[in-house]
């Protein structure tokens, strides 16, 4: 057997007498490719980050319980995705027309269906708003009740990651985005998007008074078509079913507007084996704007015992992670504009002012709904010629945090 | 082994697909397939249903085929009489007007692997070869590989190899890829698939159709074929210029490999195409799958191995995150210590010191030994941080601390008078093996530095009843035997303790023995035990001095875009730092017990027209350090004994490095000019054959306009001793060219 998978970071590639196994972890899954030839590992890796999203479109979530309940559809997606170990073909607008099974998909009941209804069963303003959840659905369930409708996504996702230094100065600050488009049409012929006409590219170009948004470098999916997008800043092109990343990009060491958040720490010895952490927190964001699922992690000394906590509202927590030594204080919403304090009494037995060089840095975790950082926006969706029958387009913006540390 | 089920649900199942009313409803027949297959999947052993799932082959539903087919192609091994019931079916099936079924049908029949199928499949492969439909044409030329791999050892049939040839120009591009995969195994016993010109032509000019994964493949594919001249090895780079910057990372990385190939002969051309992928691998470094950005940075450091300076400026990029996994922050910290120069430093160093507190232990020691390696270069800056991070006390810490120091002051010699300072300031031992280990060498080899050091030694002669690692044991032998050798007063009652306890009580063998062997040679005297126990306390080599050489391309580019470049640490040795250094160090300790004298040899030239007990005697010695007014008076008295000028500039490395370069071999140094000064002067002393030799160092004299900034060099000497002159000459010449030459 090959060895036991060590803790949550096994090694991506390992072997075993001559065969060797690489795998990637989505959804909580391990998917496995083992191969004796000494292959390209950005293939299989890539590929098999493929299945998960073929898996996940197809199935309508990426988890266990909808893996176990689809053995014969994934069977049949593989069959033809793979023969004898060689990859045929990973197009949805293929794979389409071989898949004949229907995902099993399995509907939790839930109070917020419910909440879409409204008095007498007329259709409340919520289900007006860009649905969340429905866009986790497989792609395939024409027949099934919600396959109806047509509905196409489009996603702009940034992962912003930040370093701040202890004088409270940006040292690094990178986003990576992309623009994901998930379709539900059944056939969609073109689409058009348009991004802001101030887009610029690399960091020569020369920057105007406007608010221009700007991106050090920038890729595209092989089916877009890019002929209006020098003058007119507008991608062209036909989405096939299921989800595709259409351009993605990045931009490092610069950003357009302020980090999203300001921390103001002050650390100091209490009396006894007392440790005072006193933090403030500064939303940067504009006051329209708010910051979900804020965690604020700040690692104490090894040998800190307890904590008790003065915060500011009665929504947030803060608990001692023994095991990590840190201290966890999450915030469910942060208005942009807004200031949080805090103030961490640790109790840390045999306290010395070296105790207070192991506190920090802090990392946060964030989720910032509505807004990207780079201000890359769609100025508008339009797919030609209009399609016949009610078709729904959603436009979804959200930066997460890939990595946001601010130094003590 | 079933996890789930058991008999009875076999049973239960078998009973149920006999049923005729389950028969009759397709709905409900295809249900309890469906959980044959489900139970398969889940480990238990349905082959008993084989029967009655051959029956249901028979069916008009195609999902129905599917899973029946994928049943049978899992049991056909097992029950293959069974199997061959089935075989009228598939061969139905394969003349079915609908293309789908028909090349599903042929697919599962050259799947089912079982003796005497060959016969079955031929005919229908053939004819799937000139289907009009491209499916069906896929699955049978991967079928003839099939069919192939069934008989290995029969042989080749020329005719379906040349079909295969003439069938790489269908229009269909995946049909022209799976030509390839397929001869490329029918053909693995002479080497493969023939790419000669016209179709490595033909590849390359279909190239854009094709998606990325076949484009990664027939990329690889080209390896292979050599361009008869350089006019059309320009041409076919050109050709592949675009894929270089492709969004996929596999076309992008086979891209990359196949220009590094071709393009051997042309390291311009190598080097433009690394710069040119450079966004795109960063980009792959950045990438929201953790294990892609594994790739990329595994693909990064073997690109650093040959062009370090051009990812120095995106040193951010390869910051670590907290959410990301250990085996990325490892690279990555490897990768920051590769990417170090001048104007990056303090960040990189403010970085990594921050991961020195991290919870994982293995991350916070891994950050430790990276700024050890950057001490290497800067010494005194990563020296203030580790001597800081003992400060907090912590066991694994200060355990990482004391072995990056035992590796500092083996490359840098500069360093050992801070060291000596931060390790006897510093009152918690580490605990672990490694770091108990690398303290005791450091008490061991600067023993007279550390006042502290005879009762630390005495805390672990005290402790060693309860000592269970046998490698401490030896090396704390070693070391108190070397402090002895230099503080003799304050050692000499535990040594003898320890002597006494290893000897006598002692049940590892190798710990015995190596007690003996010193017990016997302290009885030979005190000054033969020095000569042979006390070896180099610094690196002989200058690899420290110079850096890691550029490896050419080639070295790595072979490597590249394979599955190996993830599997080890993808820049050679230097990667462990600590247990490399660890094995020198014992290796060089181990060479001095063996062979006494030879040690001395290490600084002269081998090929030395001396005899070796002549050359012994003019070896270059360190000895007391001289006083400035001493040097001051002594150049005053003495008269200039030879005067050159050296075929060599001066190097450009600064003061300490210069210094701890001329220490390495034993050349001591008085002073030095500013490194901005016109006239720019040296003082150096070495002491070689009994002899004081005080040497200057000039560039820029005004007397010597012919010399043109090669240094002059004057020596005086005191008592003559011509051979000891010409030996220093040729060493100074050694290291000055060795620095100059690494830093052109």
């Amino acid at each position: 057997m090959v060895t036991a998978l060590s803790g949550d970071q096994p090694p991506v590639v390992m072997s075993h007498k001559d065969l060797n196994f690489i795998h990637v972890r989505q959804g909580g899954l391990y998917w496995v490719a083992s191969t004796k030839t000494d292959a390209s590992p950005f293939t299989i890796i890539e590929f098999l980050n493929r299945l998960a999203a073929l898996t996940k479109d197809y199935c309508g979530s990426l988890c266990e319980k909808s893996v176990r309940m689809n053995f014969a559809l994934i069977y049949e997606l593989l069959d033809e995705m793979v023969d004898y170990g060689y990859i045929q073909t990973t197009s949805t607008d293929i794979l389409k027309n071989f898949i004949q099974t229907e995902a099993v998909t399995s509907k939790p009941f839930s109070l917020f269906d419910l909440s879409n209804v409204g008095l007498f069963g007329a259709e409340t303003q919520q289900s007006k708003v860009a649905p969340s959840a429905a866009a986790t659905r497989p792609i395939m369930s024409h027949r099934s009740e919600q396959g109806g409708k047509n509905e196409i996504f489009v996603d702009v996702v940034e992962r912003i990651s930040v370093v701040i230094g202890s004088n409270g100065v940006l040292m690094k600050a990178d986003v990576e985005g992309e623009i994901r488009v998930k379709c539900y049409l059944p056939t969609c012929s073109e689409m058009r998007i348009g991004l802001n006409e101030e887009f610029s590219i690399g960091k020569s170009q020369l920057r105007g008074y406007g608010m221009a948004v700007r991106v050090d470098e920038c890729s595209f999916h092989q089916a877009v078509k890019l002929d209006e997008f020098d003058t007119y800043r507008i991608l062209k092109v036909c989405p096939s079913q299921g989800e595709q990343t259409l351009m993605q990009y990045q931009l490092s060491d610069e950003l357009p507007c302020a980090p999203p958040f300001r921390l103001f720490p002050t650390v100091e010895k209490d009396y006894g084996n007392r440790l005072l952490i006193f933090l403030k927190l500064r939303c940067d964001l504009p006051p329209k704007s708010t910051a979900l699922n804020v965690s604020v992690t700040v690692p104490v000394p090894k040998s800190s015992l307890s904590l008790s906590q003065e915060l500011s509202s009665p929504d947030q927590t803060a608990d001692l992670q023994l095991k990590n030594k840190a201290i966890l204080w999450s915030i469910p919403r942060f208005p942009g504009g807004a200031q949080l304090s805090a103030l961490f009494k640790v109790e840390v037995p045999g306290l010395s002012s070296a105790s207070l060089l192991e506190v920090g840095p802090v990392s946060m975790s964030f989720e910032l709904p509505k807004h990207t950082c780079t201000g890359l926006q769609i100025r508008f969706l339009r797919l030609s010629p209009t399609h016949p029958g009610l078709s729904q387009r959603w436009v979804r913006y959200v930066t997460h945090s890939d990595s946001y540390t601010i130094r003590i | 082994m079933p996890y789930f089920g058991s008999e009875e649900t076999v049973k239960d199942l078998k009973r149920a697909l006999s049923n005729p009313n389950v028969q009759a409803d397709r709905l409900r027949y295809r249900n309890y397939i469906t959980r044959v297959i489900r139970s398969m999947t889940q480990g238990l052993d349905v082959s008993s249903l084989f029967m009655e799932m051959v029956k249901a082959s028979a069916t008009v539903d195609i999902v129905q085929k599917k899973l029946v087919y994928l049943y049978m192609v899992t049991y056909a091994g097992h029950k293959p009489d069974l199997a061959l019931l089935a075989i009228n079916t598939l061969r139905k099936d394969c003349a079915d007007p609908n293309p789908m079924v028909r090349g599903l049908a042929l697919r599962n029949m050259c799947n089912l692997r079982m003796p005497g199928i060959t016969e079955y499949i031929q005919q229908p492969i053939l004819s799937g070869l000139r289907d009009k439909a491209s499916y069906v044409r896929r699955v049978a030329v991967l079928g003839c590989a099939k069919m192939h791999s069934l008989q290995p050892n029969t042989e080749i049939d020329p005719s379906v190899v040349n079909e295969l040839y003439a069938l790489l120009r269908d229009p269909d591009p995946v049909v022209m890829v799976n030509c390839l995969r397929a001869l490329e195994e029918i053909l693995r016993d002479e080497g493969g698939v023939v790419i000669n010109k016209p179709i490595a032509h033909h590849l390359l000019n279909r190239l854009k159709d094709l998606d990325s994964w076949a484009q990664s493949e027939v990329l690889r594919l080209l390896l292979r074929y050599c361009p008869r001249s350089d006019d059309e090895l320009f041409d076919i780079l050109s050709l592949l210029d675009g894929f270089l910057s492709s969004a996929h990372a596999p076309v992008m990385a086979a891209t990359l490999r196949l220009f590094l190939h071709l393009a051997a002969a042309h390291p311009a051309v190598q080097a433009d195409a690394l710069s040119r992928a450079r966004g795109p691998l960063l980009a792959v470094c950045g990438s929201a799958s953790r294990e892609l950005r594994f790739a990329g940075l595994s693909h990064v450091q073997q690109v650093l191995r040959s062009q370090p300076a051009q990812y120095c400026s995106h040193y951010k990029r390869f910051f670590c995150s907290y959410s990301e996994p250990g085996y990325i922050r490892l690279r990555k910290m490897e990768i920051l210590v590769e990417l170090v120069n001048d104007e990056n430093v303090v960040l990189i160093l403010e970085e990594l010191k921050s991961y020195c507190t991290d919870v994982s232990t293995d991350l916070a020691q891994a950050a430790i030994a990276a700024i050890g390696r950057i001490g290497r270069t800067y010494t005194e800056k990563c020296l203030d941080i580790l001597t800081g991070l003992l400060a907090l006390k912590q066991e694994h810490i200060t355990s990482a601390v004391v072995q990056t120091f035992r590796d500092l002051v083996w490359f840098c010699p500069q360093s050992t008078g801070p060291v000596c300072k931060a390790v006897e300031g510093c009152d918690e031992t580490p605990q672990d093996d490694e770091g108990k280990q690398a303290l005791l060498w450091l008490l061991g080899a600067h023993g007279e530095l550390i006042s502290s050091a005879p009762y630390l030694l005495e805390g672990f002669i005290d402790g060693l009843k309860v000592e269970i690692s046998s490698a401490v044991k030896m090396e704390l032998l070693t070391s108190t035997l070397k402090l002895f050798l230099s503080r003799p007063a304050e050692t000499q009652d535990m040594l003898g303790r320890l002597l006494h306890y290893c000897i006598e009580d002692e049940a590892d063998m190798n710990v015995r023995d190596r007690a003996g062997l010193y017990y016997r040679l302290l009885q030979s005297g005190p000054d033969r035990t020095r000569q042979i126990l006390l070896g180099p306390n610094s690196d002989p080599s200058m690899t420290v001095l110079t850096g890691r050489p550029e490896e050419p391309v080639s070295v790595w580019a072979s490597s590249f875009n394979t599955l190996g470049s993830l599997c080890g640490t993808g820049a050679g040795p230097e990667n462990l730092p600590a247990e490399d250094s660890a094995h020198q160090v014992h290796a060089a300790e181990e060479a001095e017990l063996g062979f006494g004298p030879a040690e001395q040899n290490l600084n002269t030239e081998p090929e030395e027209p001396l005899s070796d007990a002549a050359a012994a005697e003019l070896d270059l010695t360190a000895g007391p350090p001289i006083s400035h007014e001493a040097f001051e008076r002594l150049w005053l008295d003495l008269q200039v004994v030879h005067q050159q000028v050296l075929e060599v500039r001066r190097p450009p490395e600064p003061p300490e490095t210069l210094q701890a370069a001329f220490l390495l071999v034993k050349i001591q140094t008085l002073a030095f000019s500013r490194a901005d000064a016109a006239l720019w002067k040296a003082y150096v002393y070495s002491r070689a054959g009994g002899t004081l030799l005080l040497a200057e160092l000039l560039q820029g004299a005004p007397e010597e306009p012919e010399s043109e900034g090669m240094l002059l060099v004057s020596i005086k000497q005191q008592p003559e001793n011509q051979s000891a002159v010409r030996n220093f000459i040729s060493v100074l010449k050694r290291v000055l060219q060795t620095l100059s030459s690494n830093t052109s």
